[in-house]
């Protein structure tokens, strides 16, 4: 009797899944319409967006006039693009002479160029390119903006714009961030004196508005000083932003520092490391760590906190662009001021928060819970 | 109260303290030492100072520090301007950091004699009225009982309103806002009955809203607004050159001294104008500028009246009559002393 019992050897191969699972319907079903709240939900939410998104796109896009001399020219009754069109170099150079400006570019480029290789994972040579922005950079960017050694000298009053905003930002972003180091370590140390001045700093430049300490540094200081030493205005608004904010990441880094194991401590002191060895081998790698989301959430706050500058007739990127609104040829343009202000802005924050994203993960090992 | 008392007690002494030592030195010396004048101006507003697309200030106030300029230098571009805000004004002007402040400031009691500053007159006259939607039916601000008024914020506009209602046993809604632009589009959007500030801000605001023609400016102007230039106290020498830069101007209109005729009129037959213009007598030698110097001003810069054509008249946005900034001969309130 011949055998006729079956064994398949191969396994049956993978039917398509329904069509319901897959697919931009399965997606669909899965995300927006999963019960009857969130189709609710997507339904009210589309109608919003129906509501708000097609006058918008025809303000800002489809009746928007991108050429003209005036607002008078803008007739279409959509955005009047034109301002920022003809004031474009305005609102990045401020009042830096036409004849220099390529002093500013050239400081944007060694500042981005030498700062990206810094962030990038295993890019050659970092650390000729962190001696160079740390070391070099910074008498060079004096030089640059600033002038002398056969520049010419460009007063501090014509910087401006978007330029002014990126001055402000990252010098006290740079000198922020070891600041705020000394001074967490500072609070945490074990000798009274020097906890103390820490503790008072902190706790004096945390507990003022950011925007009373300008005043007082341009309204205030001028009236102490003898009469005719002119203190720089940017200088003066570098100093406060650069303490205030390494105020706050002082605050920070204390809360890695506290995160850090006491058993790390220990550990550390038990092979014989000195304090600085300690710190620099063993805690701070891992308590900064910790903290970048804090970290870049400073920078972002200190980033945006430029803007009030603004209340010291500094003419940042807002102020500037607030000022073009006020000429008599472009009245009744703030809204497309503000909006491309936002846009810029947003960019540069946004960028800044991707990119704590990706480190963050660069540098996870494992110990995220 | 208390705290707020003694903090402008130590700034006023202090300041007194800083005036003090400043005026050792005469001002208008420095100036020609360091080659520019220093002027202290608004950080933007419409007709009397913005930057320009090229970046370079305009306006009706930075005309005077232009004026200022041609007649100490001979060139009305040797300035540098110092924006400054409503709050920073007079510290810059009591440290030194400018020479003249030309920055649409209210001349007041307490501004004059508390403060240390010295206003060497009214170059422009304001006064704060009313606007309102035309189908109101309103034509008198003593009609506004109950109405809702948007205003902005800290500014004395606020306190004039207060007490014009108040006079007048009125009530009112405040709406407040920060900047004239949210205010526009507010009473543009019908928030408010009525939008009050200085008449010169009503017109500018009032060109720029949806239908200017039916908005309505009302007759009451409720304060005196005389803005004008300020030097530091205690600087007689300096505040001459600034006043009758002032006077120059006024003085020029009256005579019909034009920038385009200030040439030919050096061989006018009127005494006055070859005064004024330097021909004759020694009068810019005596005020320490050059001897030119009022030509120098009306030729490079303009009389008052070009000036006031070019930034705030009735061919700009701002579309102001000249109304009380008008000669005296004129019904206006434009005087001048006679240059003699």
């Amino acid at each position: 009797m011949a055998d006729l019992s079956y064994v398949r050897t191969e396994s049956h191969p993978d039917m398509p899944p329904p069509s319901s699972e897959v697919g931009i319907l399965a997606w669909l079903r899965q995300n927006l319409f999963s019960g009857w709240l969130n189709s609710l939900l997507t339904l009210a939410a589309i109608y919003l967006l129906y509501k708000i998104l097609p006058p918008f796109f025809g303000w800002a896009f489809w009746n928007a006039d991108w050429n003209g001399t005036t607002y008078k020219d803008c007739t279409s009754g959509g955005a009047c693009w034109a301002m920022i069109r003809v004031r474009f170099d305005q609102f990045m150079y401020g009042f830096y002479p036409e004849a220099e400006r390529w002093r500013v570019n050239l400081w944007v480029v060694l500042l981005f160029g030498s700062a990206i290789p810094l962030l990038i994972e295993n890019s050659p040579g970092k650390k000729y390119f962190a001696i160079f922005l740390f070391i070099l950079f910074p008498p060079i960017a004096y030089l640059l903006l600033y002038g002398g050694m056969g520049l010419r000298v460009v007063d501090t009053a014509q910087w401006g714009g978007l330029f002014l905003t990126l001055v402000l930002a990252t010098v006290s972003i740079v000198v922020s961030l070891p600041l705020g180091i000394v001074f967490a370590l500072g609070r945490r140390s074990n000798m009274p004196i020097v906890r103390m001045i820490c503790i008072a700093f902190i706790e004096l430049w945390r507990g003022v508005p950011l925007i009373t300490v300008l005043f007082m540094g341009s309204v205030m200081l001028p009236l102490f000083l003898p009469p005719g030493t002119n203190f720089d205005k940017i200088l003066r608004t570098l100093i406060v932003m650069s303490f205030f904010s390494a105020a706050y990441m002082a605050e920070v880094v204390r809360g890695g520092l506290q995160a850090i194991p006491k058993g790390q401590f220990e550990a550390a002191q038990a092979m014989g490391l000195s304090y600085w060895k300690m710190m620099a081998l063993i805690i701070l790698p891992q308590a900064l760590k910790i903290v970048i989301p804090g970290i870049v959430n400073t920078f972002i706050g200190l980033f945006k906190d430029t803007t009030l500058v603004l209340v010291i007739g500094l003419f940042d990127f807002l102020t500037i662009v607030q000022a073009a609104t006020t000429h008599k040829n472009w009245l009744g343009t703030s809204t497309e001021g503000y909006v491309f202000v936002a846009a810029v802005f947003w960019v540069f924050c946004f960028s800044m928060s991707r990119y704590s994203i990706t480190l963050e993960r660069r540098l996870d090992t494992g110990h995220r819970n | 109260m208390k705290i707020k008392t003694i903090l402008t007690a130590v700034a006023t002494a202090t300041a007194a303290l800083t005036i003090a030592g400043a005026a050792s030195a005469g001002i208008l010396d420095d100036v020609k030492k360091k080659g520019f004048l220093q002027c202290g101006v608004n950080t933007g507003l419409t007709g009397f100072s913005a930057p320009n697309d090229k970046g370079k200030w305009e306006g009706f106030d930075v005309d005077f520090c232009r004026s200022m300029s041609a007649a100490i230098f001979g060139s009305p571009d040797k300035v540098k301007y110092t924006p400054l805000t409503s709050k920073e004004r007079f510290t810059a002007l009591q440290s030194g950091e400018i020479d003249v402040l030309a920055r649409n400031t209210t001349w007041t009691f307490t501004r004059d004699v508390n403060l240390g500053l010295e206003f060497i007159g009214s170059n422009y006259t304001d006064g704060q009225g009313f606007m309102v939607r035309k189908d109101l039916g309103v034509k008198s601000a003593k009609e506004l009982d109950g109405a809702s008024v948007c205003i902005q914020t800290g500014t004395t506009t606020e306190l004039n309103l207060a007490d014009f209602f108040r006079s007048n046993s009125m009530k009112f809604t405040s709406v407040v806002f920060e900047k004239a632009d949210e205010i526009r589009a507010a009473y543009d959007a019908g928030r408010c009955d009525v939008y009050t500030t200085d008449r010169s801000g009503l017109a500018a605001q009032r060109s720029l809203l949806k239908k200017p023609d039916d908005h309505l400016v009302l007759p009451e102007v409720v304060s005196k607004e005389p803005l004008g230039p300020v030097v530091r106290h205690g600087q007689s020498e300096w505040g001459d050159v600034a006043r009758w830069t002032l006077f120059a101007l006024i003085v020029s209109e009256e005579l019909g001294v034009t920038s385009a005729n200030a040439d030919q009129m050096k061989s006018s037959k009127n005494p006055e104008v070859l005064r004024l213009l330097g021909v004759e007598g020694k009068m810019g030698e005596q005020l320490g500028v050059r001897q030119d110097w009022a030509y120098q001003i009306v030729k490079t810069v303009g009389n008052y009246g070009e000036i006031y054509e070019r930034h705030v008249g009735v061919n700009t946005p701002l579309k102001l009559e000249r109304g009380l900034n008008q000669q005296w001969s004129k019904g206006g309130l434009l005087y001048a002393p006679p240059f003699r």
